[in-house]
């Protein structure tokens, strides 16, 4: 290691004040001290010692913890596809098929966002921050499987200059940047983001192996199919099994937990996202209020529509469907455990965590159900409790401040 | 009525290199200093000796214009040696070379019958009076004040902080007849409080004049603000005062004797330190003759005080006026490759992040200055609540600091805090925050403005 130590300690002249690359000095501090942790110690006044965690081991644990996330989605999307060409794939040919559409998301949403991050950094003079290592994976693990590479790297560049840097970079962002990305895609490009089409074909795949998806093959989103109940009548899980007949895709509740279902790269697990749950709640690197209040708040306000939805009543079929149907479809499990749970964006009281996990859950249910416009609720949900989370903390801090005066006065 | 109060919040640091029980011997140190930096609320100090004038222990030989009456007085006999100035002529330190046997300033036994306002008046002639602050914002108290109660803490959960009860053997005497004088210049109650997870140590019981309330929990349960926050808390308008329990004895020695005494146990503590233990010693000793043996002192850490709240001082520096402990530990100015991202056991964390698994093994971890980690905004919410056993909302205080936003700061409970209170949170602090900076540069926006 002394090498690389070397080969920084060699450059670190020309970043220095008077160097010749002196502007660029953010980023040859960023490397450094991502390759090393930095030699700095504490301060002559004040803890003579720090806690061995900083943002770095925060931020990584959150990308590990969406790990099995992105590992099934791969797996799924080849999945998808063999169902979609109506051959069965071997277990391999599902992998580097998932792998093929997956990576080079990924990639360019990194690179994009890190680019966009270092000219940022590299204006203002702050230091580099590590936000960006989780932000990167999660609008990849945000984005429909076959959207075009150029939109990604647009949405990319949207969400990290409006929704975090004119706010002042990382800790200052109001609303969750992967989630700002997604709501860019789906206001500005709804063909590629949202719709039936989306979620199987593949131009790739089909000048690879020269194999088209069958003919008439819908790889509707299970929510898509949700919604057409509601509008012809069918109850919902009679609507999604008998899709499951038509086109093989598994629509069973288990089927939907486990994740064997057409939909955005990370989202369509809640098994893996559940198992990003425990790594985040048992690090402790994430809110399990946030978390048990999203999906409490989902499953109530599910039974509230049924409560609703009885015999004689002139209601669409949504609202029947068992409430814990709305746990495993679509992205809720996913935006509940890894994009509610964002520090920054998320309300930071304690008390304000419950209301905000449970508000997320039950706005999620009722854009799903009652919103013709939008078959998926936890992007809206999550953007707009991001919102008003300041507004939560505002009365439980007043609360806070309230009992402070009140002890006076006795 | 006296008060049990069990805390769960907060955070015990255990550290290698506690002091045995009993008293070393070492080299007795020969220079003595008085510090301004030590005393926050100085806002004028005015030097009441010149360099080569000799003086006995409790002579007044510093006092801040802002508040006359109170004097700063030398803790030992012997020669004033150097007055050392910094940068525009700032006053750093009062050196004073102890003859070998002290000898005291006598001024005679104190009647506490006599009225309040005399009796502050004499204490704050005597040098005793620096031990008592003032709460809010942690000052030196002005004598003029009365104030609604005074709180001693009798026990300290500092990272390797000196056992009070240890330090104050044989003192019992003395500790009640502090109380006695403090219980007269309050208009309410002395508040002692115990280490409820422990029997009552001898020193403290049978104390009269005295409220004695039990705390138990981890770190921070013994400082005296987290104490008062249970009590008795603070409001705007408010003030109560604070004595350390080595401040009561001291007093309480001044009552009887009429003496100032300045002699105190300290504990010699950390990983590094040669030899461990207590020393009997003066306030603002020089602490290089107990480190003797050390090797190599460029490489490590000397502390006065604890790792928490103390200060860095050189090789041959003093003992800071409130301080009872001397900690040495390494330095850490070393790079780590992939430091961030390696697991480990052996790593001090309160955090369980990905790959630190202290919290698993127990037993004392040994530490060093590295920060960690660089400054990084607040991102990571709800972990000073974990820490932070009182009725405040941490991140919410600090943010009104930093916008110097004047009415949150009071609302938020700037009144009830200083810097120790917030040592953990500053500790835990996963974006390296100065926070004990932040809340004294907070205090001293609310006194001055």
């Amino acid at each position: 290691m002394k090498l690389l130590q070397n080969l920084f300690d060699g450059m670190k002249p020309n970043f220095e004040k008077g160097g010749k690359w002196e502007k660029f000095h953010t980023l040859y501090e960023g490397h450094r001290t991502i390759a090393f942790a930095p030699d700095l110690i504490t301060k002559s006044k004040g803890a003579q010692i720090k806690d061995a965690t900083d943002l770095k081991r925060v931020m990584i644990t959150v990308v590990i913890a969406l790990i099995p996330a992105l590992l099934f989605g791969i797996l799924n999307i080849g999945h998808q596809h063999f169902i979609a060409t109506g051959e069965g794939g071997a277990f391999l040919d599902k992998a580097i098929f998932g792998a093929l559409s997956v990576l080079p998301i990924l990639i360019v949403s990194y690179a994009v966002g890190l680019a966009t991050e270092f000219t940022f950094c590299v204006i203002r003079n702050h230091p580099i921050s590590e936000g960006y290592l989780v932000t990167g994976m999660l609008i990849a693990l945000v984005m429909p499987p076959f959207i075009p590479l150029w939109q990604v790297a647009l949405a990319t560049i949207f969400a990290v200059v409006i929704g975090k840097e004119v706010f002042g970079g990382t800790g200052m962002n109001i609303l969750n940047v992967a989630m700002t990305a997604r709501a860019f895609l789906y206001f500005a490009y709804p063909a590629q983001i949202s719709g039936d089409l989306v979620w199987t074909s593949s131009e790739l795949w089909s000048s690879l192996a020269d194999k088209p998806a069958l003919d008439g093959f819908s790889g509707a989103t299970a929510l898509a199919v949700a919604y057409n109940s509601s509008i012809d009548g069918t109850p919902v899980v009679e609507a999604l099994t008998t899709h499951n007949a038509a086109f093989g895709a598994d629509y069973s509740f288990m089927s939907m937990f486990m994740g064997w279902i057409p939909g955005s790269i990370g989202e369509t697990s809640t098994l893996m996202a559940l198992v990003g749950a425990v790594i985040l709640v048992a690090t402790g690197v994430a809110s399990w209020k946030i978390i048990v209040g999203g999906f409490g708040g989902a499953y109530i306000m599910g039974l509230v529509m049924n409560a609703f939805a009885g015999e004689g009543m002139d209601v669409n079929q949504f609202m029947a469907m068992p409430a814990h149907y709305h746990l495993v479809m679509g992205g809720l499990a996913f935006g509940v455990v890894f994009m509610a749970t964002d520090p920054v964006s998320a309300a930071q009281t304690e008390l304000g965590k419950w209301i905000y996990g449970i508000l997320i859950g039950v706005l999620t249910v009722i854009i799903r159900v009652t919103n013709p416009a939008y078959p998926e609720g936890i992007m809206l949900a999550v953007l707009f409790m991001n919102v008003v989370a300041p507004l939560i903390d505002h009365y439980v801090v007043k609360a806070n401040k309230t009992r402070r005066l009140q002890r006076a006065t006795v | 009525m006296s008060k049990i109060v069990k805390l769960k919040k907060g955070f015990d640091l255990k550290l290698v290199g506690k002091a045995p029980l009993e008293l070393i011997q070492v080299a007795a140190a020969t220079t003595f200093a008085i510090k301004p930096t030590d005393f926050p609320g100085i806002q004028r100090p005015k030097v009441l000796v010149n360099e080569g004038d000799t003086v006995k222990a409790g002579t007044p030989i510093l006092l801040d214009k802002a508040m006359d009456q109170v004097i700063y007085a030398s803790p030992v006999s012997g020669e004033i040696v150097e007055i050392k100035r910094g940068d525009k002529r700032k006053l750093l330190e009062i050196k004073i070379l102890a003859d070998s046997s002290v000898s005291h300033l006598k001024v005679g036994a104190l009647d506490l019958g006599q009225d309040r306002a005399t009796l502050a008046e004499k204490l704050a002639a005597s040098g005793v009076w620096p031990n008592i602050i003032q709460r809010p914002f942690g000052i030196v108290a002005n004598p003029a004040d009365s104030p609604k109660a005074i709180f001693v803490s009798g026990f300290d959960t500092h990272p390797l902080a000196a056992e009070v009860p240890f330090i104050l053997q044989g003192e019992g005497r003395y500790f009640q007849a502090g109380i006695d004088a403090l219980a007269k210049l309050t208009t309410g109650k002395v508040h002692l409080n115990v280490d409820g997870a422990k029997q009552v140590d001898e020193v403290f019981a049978g104390i009269k004049n005295a409220q004695v309330n039990q705390f138990s929990g981890p770190h921070p349960a013994g400082n005296v603000g987290t104490q008062i926050h249970h009590l008795d808390p603070i409001n705007k308008g408010d003030i109560a005062w604070t004595v350390s329990a080595y401040g009561v004895s001291q007093i309480g020695k001044f009552v009887l004797e009429g003496i100032y005494d300045a002699s105190k146990v300290i504990a010699l503590t950390g990983s590094e330190m040669s030899q461990k233990g207590y020393v009997k010693t003066y306030t603002g000793a020089n602490v290089s003759s107990f480190l003797g043996g050390i090797a190599q002192p460029e490489t490590l850490r000397i502390i006065s005080g604890n790792v928490l709240t103390g200060e860095k001082i050189e090789k041959d520096g003093y003992l800071g006026f409130y301080h009872n402990q001397v900690t040495v530990i390494p330095e850490g100015k070393y790079e780590e490759f992939l430091g961030w991202l390696k697991p480990s056991a052996s790593k001090l964390s309160f955090h369980k992040a990905l790959g630190m698994f202290s919290f698993l093994k127990g037993g004392e971890f040994k530490v060093d200055t590295n920060n960690h980690g660089e400054e990084r905004p607040f991102v990571v919410s709800g972990v000073f609540e974990k820490v932070m056993p009182m009725d405040i909302l941490p991140t919410y205080l600090f943010k009104a600091i930093v916008t110097e936003d004047f009415d949150e700061m009071e609302e938020l409970g700037l009144y009830e805090v200083i810097e120790e209170d917030v040592a953990l949170c500053e500790f835990v602090d996963p974006s390296k925050n100065e926070l004990q900076n932040l809340v004294r540069h907070g205090i001293e926006l609310l006194m001055y403005n």
